[in-house]
Protein backbone atom coordinates (compact mmCIF):
# COMPACT_ATOMS: atom_id res chain seq x y z
CA UNK A 1 0.00 0.00 0.00
CA UNK A 2 1.51 3.42 -0.67
CA UNK A 3 1.05 6.20 1.50
CA UNK A 4 -0.92 9.12 1.35
CA UNK A 5 -1.89 11.20 -0.59
CA UNK A 6 -3.52 8.85 -2.89
CA UNK A 7 -3.08 9.01 -7.10
CA UNK A 8 -6.35 10.29 -7.17
CA UNK A 9 -5.54 13.49 -4.70
CA UNK A 10 -2.21 14.21 -6.59
CA UNK A 11 -3.57 14.51 -9.93
CA UNK A 12 -6.41 16.39 -8.24
CA UNK A 13 -3.74 19.20 -7.12
CA UNK A 14 -1.89 19.48 -10.33
CA UNK A 15 -5.51 19.53 -12.48
CA UNK A 16 -5.75 22.35 -9.83
CA UNK A 17 -2.31 23.96 -10.00
CA UNK A 18 -2.70 24.30 -13.68
CA UNK A 19 -6.27 25.47 -14.12
CA UNK A 20 -6.43 27.68 -11.17
CA UNK A 21 -2.56 29.14 -10.67
CA UNK A 22 -0.17 28.19 -14.29
CA UNK A 23 -2.74 28.73 -16.70
CA UNK A 24 -3.89 32.68 -16.13
CA UNK A 25 -0.19 33.71 -16.47
CA UNK A 26 -0.04 32.02 -20.23
CA UNK A 27 -1.14 33.63 -22.53
CA UNK A 28 -2.89 32.14 -26.69
CA UNK A 29 -2.46 28.53 -27.53
CA UNK A 30 -0.23 27.72 -24.27
CA UNK A 31 -3.00 29.02 -22.22
CA UNK A 32 -5.95 26.89 -24.41
CA UNK A 33 -3.59 24.07 -24.19
CA UNK A 34 -2.94 23.98 -20.61
CA UNK A 35 -6.61 23.84 -20.17
CA UNK A 36 -6.54 20.68 -22.56
CA UNK A 37 -4.20 19.29 -20.38
CA UNK A 38 -5.97 19.73 -16.74
CA UNK A 39 -9.31 18.12 -18.50
CA UNK A 40 -7.25 15.28 -19.65
CA UNK A 41 -6.31 14.95 -16.23
CA UNK A 42 -9.66 15.28 -15.36
CA UNK A 43 -10.09 12.19 -17.26
CA UNK A 44 -7.48 10.21 -15.85
CA UNK A 45 -9.18 11.31 -11.69
CA UNK A 46 -12.71 9.93 -13.31
CA UNK A 47 -11.20 6.59 -14.04
CA UNK A 48 -9.15 6.53 -11.27
CA UNK A 49 -12.26 6.63 -9.32
CA UNK A 50 -14.86 4.94 -11.17
CA UNK A 51 -12.82 2.66 -13.83
CA UNK A 52 -12.27 -0.32 -11.49
CA UNK A 53 -15.53 -1.36 -10.60
CA UNK A 54 -17.10 -0.43 -13.26
CA UNK A 55 -15.11 -2.76 -15.56
CA UNK A 56 -15.55 -5.49 -13.65
CA UNK A 57 -19.24 -4.57 -14.17
CA UNK A 58 -18.73 -4.44 -17.60
CA UNK A 59 -16.63 -8.10 -17.62
CA UNK A 60 -19.05 -9.47 -15.72
CA UNK A 61 -22.30 -8.79 -18.00
CA UNK A 62 -19.79 -9.27 -20.94
CA UNK A 63 -19.09 -13.36 -19.89
CA UNK A 64 -22.92 -13.07 -18.86
CA UNK A 65 -23.61 -11.91 -22.31
CA UNK A 66 -21.40 -14.64 -24.60
CA UNK A 67 -21.53 -16.97 -22.23
CA UNK A 68 -17.74 -17.46 -21.62
CA UNK A 69 -14.79 -16.57 -19.79
CA UNK A 70 -11.77 -14.19 -21.16
CA UNK A 71 -10.58 -10.77 -20.63
CA UNK A 72 -12.29 -7.37 -21.52
CA UNK A 73 -10.79 -6.99 -24.82
CA UNK A 74 -10.92 -10.17 -26.01
CA UNK A 75 -14.98 -10.30 -24.58
CA UNK A 76 -15.67 -6.92 -26.48
CA UNK A 77 -14.10 -7.85 -29.80
CA UNK A 78 -16.61 -11.06 -29.64
CA UNK A 79 -18.83 -9.07 -29.12
CA UNK A 80 -18.10 -6.43 -31.53
CA UNK A 81 -17.93 -9.37 -34.15
CA UNK A 82 -21.36 -11.29 -32.82
CA UNK A 83 -22.96 -7.81 -33.37
CA UNK A 84 -21.43 -7.41 -37.25
CA UNK A 85 -22.81 -10.55 -38.63
CA UNK A 86 -26.09 -10.68 -36.68
CA UNK A 87 -25.74 -13.19 -34.75
CA UNK A 88 -27.06 -10.68 -31.51
CA UNK A 89 -29.28 -7.31 -32.46
CA UNK A 90 -31.13 -5.02 -29.80
CA UNK A 91 -32.89 -7.89 -29.64
CA UNK A 92 -31.10 -10.13 -27.70
CA UNK A 93 -31.70 -10.20 -23.95
CA UNK A 94 -29.31 -8.24 -21.90
CA UNK A 95 -27.14 -6.72 -25.22
CA UNK A 96 -29.39 -3.15 -25.06
CA UNK A 97 -29.03 -2.64 -21.25
CA UNK A 98 -25.23 -3.58 -21.32
CA UNK A 99 -24.55 -1.34 -24.50
CA UNK A 100 -26.31 1.62 -22.44
CA UNK A 101 -24.43 0.49 -19.14
CA UNK A 102 -20.95 0.46 -20.75
CA UNK A 103 -21.78 3.62 -23.27
CA UNK A 104 -23.22 5.79 -19.52
CA UNK A 105 -20.00 4.65 -17.93
CA UNK A 106 -17.64 5.68 -20.32
CA UNK A 107 -19.06 9.39 -20.61
CA UNK A 108 -19.47 9.51 -16.09
CA UNK A 109 -15.21 9.33 -17.42
CA UNK A 110 -14.65 10.78 -20.37
CA UNK A 111 -17.18 13.91 -20.87
CA UNK A 112 -19.92 14.15 -17.82
CA UNK A 113 -20.99 17.72 -19.18
CA UNK A 114 -21.62 16.21 -22.40
CA UNK A 115 -25.35 17.48 -23.99
CA UNK A 116 -26.12 13.89 -25.25
CA UNK A 117 -25.34 11.89 -21.63
CA UNK A 118 -26.55 14.67 -19.71
CA UNK A 119 -30.25 14.05 -21.60
CA UNK A 120 -29.28 10.16 -21.95
CA UNK A 121 -29.38 10.44 -17.94
CA UNK A 122 -32.49 12.42 -17.99
CA UNK A 123 -34.38 9.97 -20.28
CA UNK A 124 -33.40 7.31 -18.37
CA UNK A 125 -34.87 8.58 -14.81
CA UNK A 126 -32.24 10.87 -13.54
CA UNK A 127 -29.11 8.28 -13.70
CA UNK A 128 -31.82 5.49 -11.88
CA UNK B 1 6.37 35.63 -39.58
CA UNK B 2 6.56 39.21 -40.45
CA UNK B 3 5.46 40.12 -43.39
CA UNK B 4 8.77 41.39 -45.00
CA UNK B 5 10.38 38.25 -44.59
CA UNK B 6 7.54 36.41 -45.38
CA UNK B 7 8.42 34.84 -49.27
CA UNK B 8 4.54 34.68 -50.38
CA UNK B 9 4.00 39.03 -49.76
CA UNK B 10 6.13 39.75 -53.30
CA UNK B 11 5.09 37.58 -55.65
CA UNK B 12 1.50 37.89 -53.97
CA UNK B 13 1.58 42.07 -54.60
CA UNK B 14 2.23 41.15 -57.74
CA UNK B 15 -0.45 39.07 -58.49
CA UNK B 16 -2.37 41.44 -56.75
CA UNK B 17 -1.55 44.08 -59.15
CA UNK B 18 -2.38 41.86 -62.00
CA UNK B 19 -5.57 40.96 -61.45
CA UNK B 20 -7.20 43.06 -58.80
CA UNK B 21 -8.46 45.89 -60.29
CA UNK B 22 -6.54 49.25 -59.10
CA UNK B 23 -4.44 47.53 -56.66
CA UNK B 24 -1.07 49.09 -56.34
CA UNK B 25 0.04 46.32 -53.64
CA UNK B 26 -0.72 44.73 -50.45
CA UNK B 27 -1.25 45.30 -46.81
CA UNK B 28 -1.86 43.52 -43.62
CA UNK B 29 -0.81 40.04 -44.39
CA UNK B 30 -1.30 37.13 -42.40
CA UNK B 31 -1.89 33.69 -42.12
CA UNK B 32 -4.93 32.67 -40.80
CA UNK B 33 -4.73 28.60 -40.38
CA UNK B 34 -2.35 26.06 -39.98
CA UNK B 35 -4.52 23.39 -41.30
CA UNK B 36 -2.63 20.17 -42.79
CA UNK B 37 -4.73 20.28 -45.69
CA UNK B 38 -5.18 23.70 -46.93
CA UNK B 39 -3.41 26.98 -46.21
CA UNK B 40 -5.57 30.65 -45.36
CA UNK B 41 -4.02 34.17 -45.91
CA UNK B 42 -5.89 37.35 -45.19
CA UNK B 43 -4.72 40.63 -47.12
CA UNK B 44 -5.64 43.64 -48.46
CA UNK B 45 -5.21 44.89 -51.86
CA UNK B 46 -4.66 48.43 -51.91
CA UNK B 47 -6.15 50.57 -54.52
CA UNK B 48 -6.91 54.16 -55.11
CA UNK B 49 -10.86 53.80 -53.79
CA UNK B 50 -9.42 51.99 -50.27
CA UNK B 51 -8.65 48.56 -48.86
CA UNK B 52 -9.88 45.35 -50.62
CA UNK B 53 -10.03 42.32 -48.19
CA UNK B 54 -8.98 39.07 -49.63
CA UNK B 55 -8.38 35.73 -48.34
CA UNK B 56 -5.73 33.50 -50.34
CA UNK B 57 -6.02 29.68 -50.08
CA UNK B 58 -3.17 27.66 -50.65
CA UNK B 59 -2.19 24.42 -51.14
CA UNK B 60 0.74 24.14 -47.94
CA UNK B 61 4.06 25.43 -49.22
CA UNK B 62 2.24 26.20 -52.38
CA UNK B 63 2.77 22.30 -53.78
CA UNK B 64 0.44 20.75 -55.67
CA UNK B 65 -2.22 18.76 -53.45
CA UNK B 66 0.33 18.14 -51.17
CA UNK B 67 -1.12 17.25 -47.55
CA UNK B 68 -4.67 17.06 -49.29
CA UNK B 69 -6.74 14.06 -47.81
CA UNK B 70 -8.03 11.48 -50.24
CA UNK B 71 -11.66 13.05 -50.62
CA UNK B 72 -10.41 16.85 -50.91
CA UNK B 73 -10.98 18.28 -54.47
CA UNK B 74 -7.91 20.07 -56.02
CA UNK B 75 -8.13 23.76 -55.39
CA UNK B 76 -8.94 25.22 -58.70
CA UNK B 77 -12.06 22.43 -58.39
CA UNK B 78 -12.93 24.31 -55.18
CA UNK B 79 -12.91 27.56 -56.94
CA UNK B 80 -15.04 26.45 -60.16
CA UNK B 81 -17.55 24.87 -57.30
CA UNK B 82 -17.77 28.16 -55.67
CA UNK B 83 -18.51 30.12 -58.61
CA UNK B 84 -21.06 27.23 -59.98
CA UNK B 85 -22.93 28.17 -56.28
CA UNK B 86 -23.21 31.75 -57.05
CA UNK B 87 -24.55 31.14 -59.91
CA UNK B 88 -27.59 29.45 -58.72
CA UNK B 89 -27.68 31.85 -56.20
CA UNK B 90 -26.00 30.49 -53.20
CA UNK B 91 -24.10 32.95 -50.62
CA UNK B 92 -20.60 32.42 -51.38
CA UNK B 93 -17.40 34.29 -51.34
CA UNK B 94 -16.79 36.12 -54.50
CA UNK B 95 -13.65 34.19 -56.30
CA UNK B 96 -11.27 36.82 -57.78
CA UNK B 97 -8.37 34.83 -59.14
CA UNK B 98 -7.70 31.42 -59.82
CA UNK B 99 -3.58 30.78 -59.10
CA UNK B 100 -1.63 30.15 -62.62
CA UNK B 101 2.09 28.65 -62.71
CA UNK B 102 3.24 32.37 -64.28
CA UNK B 103 1.74 33.48 -60.41
CA UNK B 104 4.72 31.45 -58.99
CA UNK B 105 3.25 30.88 -55.64
CA UNK B 106 1.32 27.50 -56.12
CA UNK B 107 -1.74 26.33 -56.28
CA UNK B 108 -4.79 27.85 -55.00
CA UNK B 109 -7.33 30.70 -55.46
CA UNK B 110 -7.76 34.27 -54.24
CA UNK B 111 -11.88 35.17 -52.80
CA UNK B 112 -13.27 38.12 -51.22
CA UNK B 113 -12.87 38.23 -47.17
CA UNK B 114 -16.75 38.50 -46.39
CA UNK B 115 -16.94 39.95 -42.61
CA UNK B 116 -18.79 38.07 -40.50
CA UNK B 117 -18.46 35.36 -37.71
CA UNK B 118 -17.79 30.89 -37.99
CA UNK B 119 -17.31 30.51 -34.40
CA UNK B 120 -19.97 28.59 -33.09
CA UNK B 121 -19.96 29.78 -29.00
CA UNK B 122 -20.29 33.17 -30.48
CA UNK B 123 -23.00 32.83 -33.31
CA UNK B 124 -24.81 31.01 -30.41
CA UNK B 125 -24.72 33.14 -27.36
CA UNK B 126 -23.57 36.62 -28.22
CA UNK B 127 -26.72 39.41 -28.50
CA UNK B 128 -24.83 40.56 -32.21
CA UNK B 129 -26.99 37.42 -33.59
CA UNK B 130 -29.78 37.15 -31.66
CA UNK B 131 -32.02 38.61 -34.34
CA UNK B 132 -30.00 36.37 -36.76
CA UNK B 133 -30.48 33.27 -35.02
CA UNK B 134 -34.23 32.46 -36.01
CA UNK B 135 -33.75 32.97 -39.35
CA UNK B 136 -30.61 30.40 -40.07
CA UNK B 137 -31.95 27.20 -40.16
CA UNK B 138 -34.55 28.49 -42.76
CA UNK B 139 -31.78 30.13 -44.88
CA UNK B 140 -29.89 26.88 -44.32
CA UNK B 141 -32.39 25.00 -45.80
CA UNK B 142 -32.80 27.65 -49.00
CA UNK B 143 -29.47 27.53 -49.80
CA UNK B 144 -29.11 23.45 -49.89
CA UNK B 145 -32.00 23.56 -51.84
CA UNK B 146 -29.97 25.96 -54.34
CA UNK B 147 -26.95 24.24 -53.76
CA UNK B 148 -28.36 20.87 -54.79
CA UNK B 149 -29.53 22.38 -58.38
CA UNK B 150 -26.33 22.96 -59.54
CA UNK B 151 -26.65 21.42 -63.24
CA UNK B 152 -24.41 18.34 -62.61
CA UNK B 153 -23.47 18.87 -66.61
CA UNK B 154 -21.49 21.71 -65.58
CA UNK B 155 -19.50 20.01 -62.57
CA UNK B 156 -16.04 19.63 -62.81
CA UNK B 157 -14.55 16.24 -62.32
CA UNK B 158 -15.83 14.87 -58.65
CA UNK B 159 -16.12 11.65 -56.53
CA UNK B 160 -19.53 10.22 -56.43
CA UNK B 161 -20.30 8.70 -52.93
CA UNK B 162 -23.42 6.86 -52.22
CA UNK B 163 -24.36 6.37 -48.61
CA UNK B 164 -23.71 2.68 -49.05
CA UNK B 165 -20.40 4.01 -50.40
CA UNK B 166 -19.73 6.04 -47.50
CA UNK B 167 -20.57 3.26 -44.71
CA UNK B 168 -18.37 1.03 -46.54
CA UNK B 169 -15.17 3.61 -46.46
CA UNK B 170 -15.80 4.29 -42.87
CA UNK B 171 -15.93 0.47 -41.76
CA UNK B 172 -12.51 0.08 -43.36
CA UNK B 173 -11.09 2.99 -41.52
CA UNK B 174 -12.77 2.01 -38.45
CA UNK B 175 -10.78 -1.45 -39.33
CA UNK B 176 -8.17 -0.47 -40.08
CA UNK B 177 -8.15 1.57 -36.30
CA UNK B 178 -8.51 -2.19 -34.87
CA UNK B 179 -10.00 -0.95 -31.05
CA UNK B 180 -13.40 -2.34 -30.06
CA UNK B 181 -16.42 -0.70 -30.13
CA UNK B 182 -19.90 -2.46 -29.70
CA UNK B 183 -21.98 0.78 -30.19
CA UNK B 184 -20.13 1.48 -33.33
CA UNK B 185 -20.80 -2.30 -34.92
CA UNK B 186 -24.29 -1.95 -33.97
CA UNK B 187 -24.31 1.48 -35.78
CA UNK B 188 -22.76 -0.04 -39.22
CA UNK B 189 -25.19 -3.02 -38.84
CA UNK B 190 -28.29 -0.54 -38.80
CA UNK B 191 -26.64 1.65 -41.57
CA UNK B 192 -26.06 -1.50 -43.65
CA UNK B 193 -29.87 -2.74 -43.35
CA UNK B 194 -30.77 0.36 -43.80
CA UNK B 195 -29.12 2.06 -46.76
CA UNK B 196 -31.21 3.71 -49.18
CA UNK B 197 -31.68 3.17 -52.93
CA UNK B 198 -30.35 6.43 -53.48
CA UNK B 199 -32.64 7.37 -56.67
CA UNK B 200 -30.97 11.33 -56.95
CA UNK B 201 -27.50 12.18 -56.51
CA UNK B 202 -26.45 15.71 -56.79
CA UNK B 203 -23.58 18.27 -56.00
CA UNK B 204 -23.17 17.71 -51.92
CA UNK B 205 -21.39 20.11 -50.18
CA UNK B 206 -20.66 17.36 -47.60
CA UNK B 207 -19.03 19.67 -44.47
CA UNK B 208 -22.32 21.73 -44.40
CA UNK B 209 -22.16 23.05 -40.56
CA UNK B 210 -21.11 25.84 -37.94
CA UNK B 211 -17.77 26.47 -38.50
CA UNK B 212 -17.56 26.93 -42.43
CA UNK B 213 -20.95 29.17 -42.52
CA UNK B 214 -20.22 32.70 -41.89
CA UNK B 215 -22.60 34.99 -40.41
CA UNK B 216 -23.45 38.02 -39.95
CA UNK B 217 -26.58 39.76 -37.70
CA UNK B 218 -28.19 39.72 -40.83
CA UNK B 219 -28.14 35.61 -41.58
CA UNK B 220 -25.66 33.37 -43.53
CA UNK B 221 -23.62 35.69 -45.63
CA UNK B 222 -21.23 32.63 -47.30
CA UNK B 223 -20.60 29.08 -47.49
CA UNK B 224 -17.54 28.24 -47.27
CA UNK B 225 -14.70 25.24 -47.63
CA UNK B 226 -15.81 23.51 -50.20
CA UNK B 227 -12.74 20.95 -49.84
CA UNK B 228 -14.90 18.01 -49.69
CA UNK B 229 -17.52 18.64 -51.86
CA UNK B 230 -18.84 15.32 -54.10
CA UNK B 231 -21.78 14.05 -56.00
CA UNK B 232 -23.95 12.07 -53.31
CA UNK B 233 -27.25 12.30 -51.53
CA UNK B 234 -28.68 15.50 -51.12
CA UNK B 235 -30.00 14.42 -47.30
CA UNK B 236 -26.65 13.93 -46.08
CA UNK B 237 -26.16 18.12 -46.34
CA UNK B 238 -29.53 18.48 -44.67
CA UNK B 239 -28.13 16.04 -41.75
CA UNK B 240 -24.94 16.78 -41.14
CA UNK B 241 -25.71 20.27 -39.87
CA UNK B 242 -27.90 18.64 -37.54
CA UNK B 243 -25.46 15.78 -35.51
CA UNK B 244 -25.30 16.59 -32.07
CA UNK B 245 -21.47 17.77 -31.94
CA UNK B 246 -22.52 20.93 -34.26
CA UNK B 247 -25.15 21.84 -31.38
CA UNK B 248 -22.53 23.05 -29.10
CA UNK B 249 -24.82 22.34 -26.06
CA UNK B 250 -27.98 23.61 -27.34
CA UNK B 251 -29.44 19.98 -28.04
CA UNK B 252 -33.29 20.97 -28.23
CA UNK B 253 -32.23 22.96 -31.25
CA UNK B 254 -30.60 20.20 -33.85
CA UNK B 255 -29.73 22.11 -36.61
CA UNK B 256 -26.61 23.82 -35.79
CA UNK B 257 -27.49 24.50 -31.94
CA UNK B 258 -29.96 27.24 -33.75
CA UNK B 259 -33.00 26.15 -35.20
CA UNK B 260 -35.59 23.33 -35.88
CA UNK B 261 -35.54 20.90 -38.31
CA UNK B 262 -39.48 21.82 -39.41
CA UNK B 263 -37.61 25.47 -39.99
CA UNK B 264 -34.47 23.52 -42.16
CA UNK B 265 -36.79 21.49 -44.17
CA UNK B 266 -39.69 24.14 -44.71
CA UNK B 267 -36.92 26.52 -45.91
CA UNK B 268 -36.14 23.36 -48.39
CA UNK B 269 -38.75 22.27 -49.40
CA UNK B 270 -40.03 25.83 -50.43
CA UNK B 271 -36.83 26.93 -52.07
CA UNK B 272 -37.51 23.91 -54.77
CA UNK B 273 -35.26 21.93 -53.22
CA UNK B 274 -37.37 18.41 -53.37
CA UNK B 275 -39.57 16.76 -50.87
CA UNK B 276 -37.19 16.07 -47.52
CA UNK B 277 -37.83 12.03 -46.79
CA UNK B 278 -37.09 12.00 -42.91
CA UNK B 279 -36.16 8.31 -43.43
CA UNK B 280 -32.77 9.33 -45.51
CA UNK B 281 -31.95 11.99 -43.30
CA UNK B 282 -32.39 10.00 -40.61
CA UNK B 283 -30.13 7.52 -41.76
CA UNK B 284 -27.58 10.30 -42.28
CA UNK B 285 -27.48 11.62 -39.18
CA UNK B 286 -26.47 8.09 -37.83
CA UNK B 287 -23.97 7.77 -40.63
CA UNK B 288 -22.58 11.51 -39.94
CA UNK B 289 -22.48 10.45 -35.87
CA UNK B 290 -20.29 7.32 -36.10
CA UNK B 291 -17.87 9.61 -39.15
CA UNK B 292 -17.36 12.01 -36.18
CA UNK B 293 -16.59 8.56 -33.76
CA UNK B 294 -14.53 7.21 -35.95
CA UNK B 295 -12.14 10.68 -36.84
CA UNK B 296 -12.24 10.57 -33.36
CA UNK B 297 -10.54 7.03 -32.96
CA UNK B 298 -8.14 8.13 -36.09
CA UNK B 299 -6.90 11.07 -33.34
CA UNK B 300 -5.84 8.48 -30.69
CA UNK B 301 -4.36 6.62 -33.60
CA UNK B 302 -2.13 9.04 -34.32
CA UNK B 303 -1.73 10.16 -30.66
CA UNK B 304 -0.47 6.48 -30.07
CA UNK B 305 1.66 6.28 -32.87
CA UNK B 306 3.75 9.16 -31.56
CA UNK B 307 2.06 12.74 -32.32
CA UNK B 308 2.18 13.35 -28.79
CA UNK B 309 -0.46 16.59 -28.76
CA UNK B 310 -2.63 16.50 -25.95
CA UNK B 311 -5.23 18.01 -27.48
CA UNK B 312 -5.61 15.14 -29.86
CA UNK B 313 -5.13 12.53 -26.93
CA UNK B 314 -7.93 14.34 -25.49
CA UNK B 315 -10.40 13.83 -28.81
CA UNK B 316 -9.72 10.59 -29.35
CA UNK B 317 -11.55 10.49 -26.21
CA UNK B 318 -14.33 11.77 -27.65
CA UNK B 319 -15.68 8.92 -29.75
CA UNK B 320 -17.78 8.23 -26.17
CA UNK B 321 -19.75 11.06 -27.16
CA UNK B 322 -20.65 9.63 -30.58
CA UNK B 323 -21.63 6.34 -28.60
CA UNK B 324 -24.04 8.42 -26.43
CA UNK B 325 -25.46 10.29 -29.25
CA UNK B 326 -25.81 6.72 -31.59
CA UNK B 327 -27.45 5.21 -28.81
CA UNK B 328 -29.93 7.75 -28.11
CA UNK B 329 -30.53 7.29 -32.26
CA UNK B 330 -30.75 3.92 -32.23
CA UNK B 331 -31.67 2.54 -28.73
CA UNK B 332 -33.31 5.25 -27.09
CA UNK B 333 -34.58 4.81 -23.40
CA UNK B 334 -37.61 6.92 -24.43
CA UNK B 335 -40.15 6.06 -26.65
CA UNK B 336 -39.63 9.05 -29.19
CA UNK B 337 -36.74 9.26 -31.32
Amino acid sequence: MQDQPSAIDLIGAVSEFIRNHAMPQLKGHTAFHALVAANALDIVKRELEIGPKAGDEELSRLKSLLGKDGSLDALNRELCAKIENGDMTLDTPGLREHLWATTLTKLAIDQPKYSGYRRALEEAGAGK
Amino acid sequence: MTEASNPIAAPLEDVARRHIPGATGIDALKRLSGGASQEIWSFDAVTPSGAVPLILRRAPGGFRDAGRSGTAVPLETEARLIRLAEEVGVPVPPVRHVLTEEDGIGQGFIMDRVPGETLARKILRDEEFAGARPKLARQCGEILARLHTVEKSKLPPLRTATGRDEVEQYFTTYKQLDYPHPVFELAFRWLRDNAPQTTELTLVHGDFRNGNLMIGPDGVRAVLDWEIAHVGDPMADLSWICINPWRFGNIDMPVGGFGTREDLFAGYEAAGGGKVDPARVKFWEVLGTLKWGVMCMGMASAFLQGDRSVERATIGRRSSETEVDLMRLLAPLTGKE
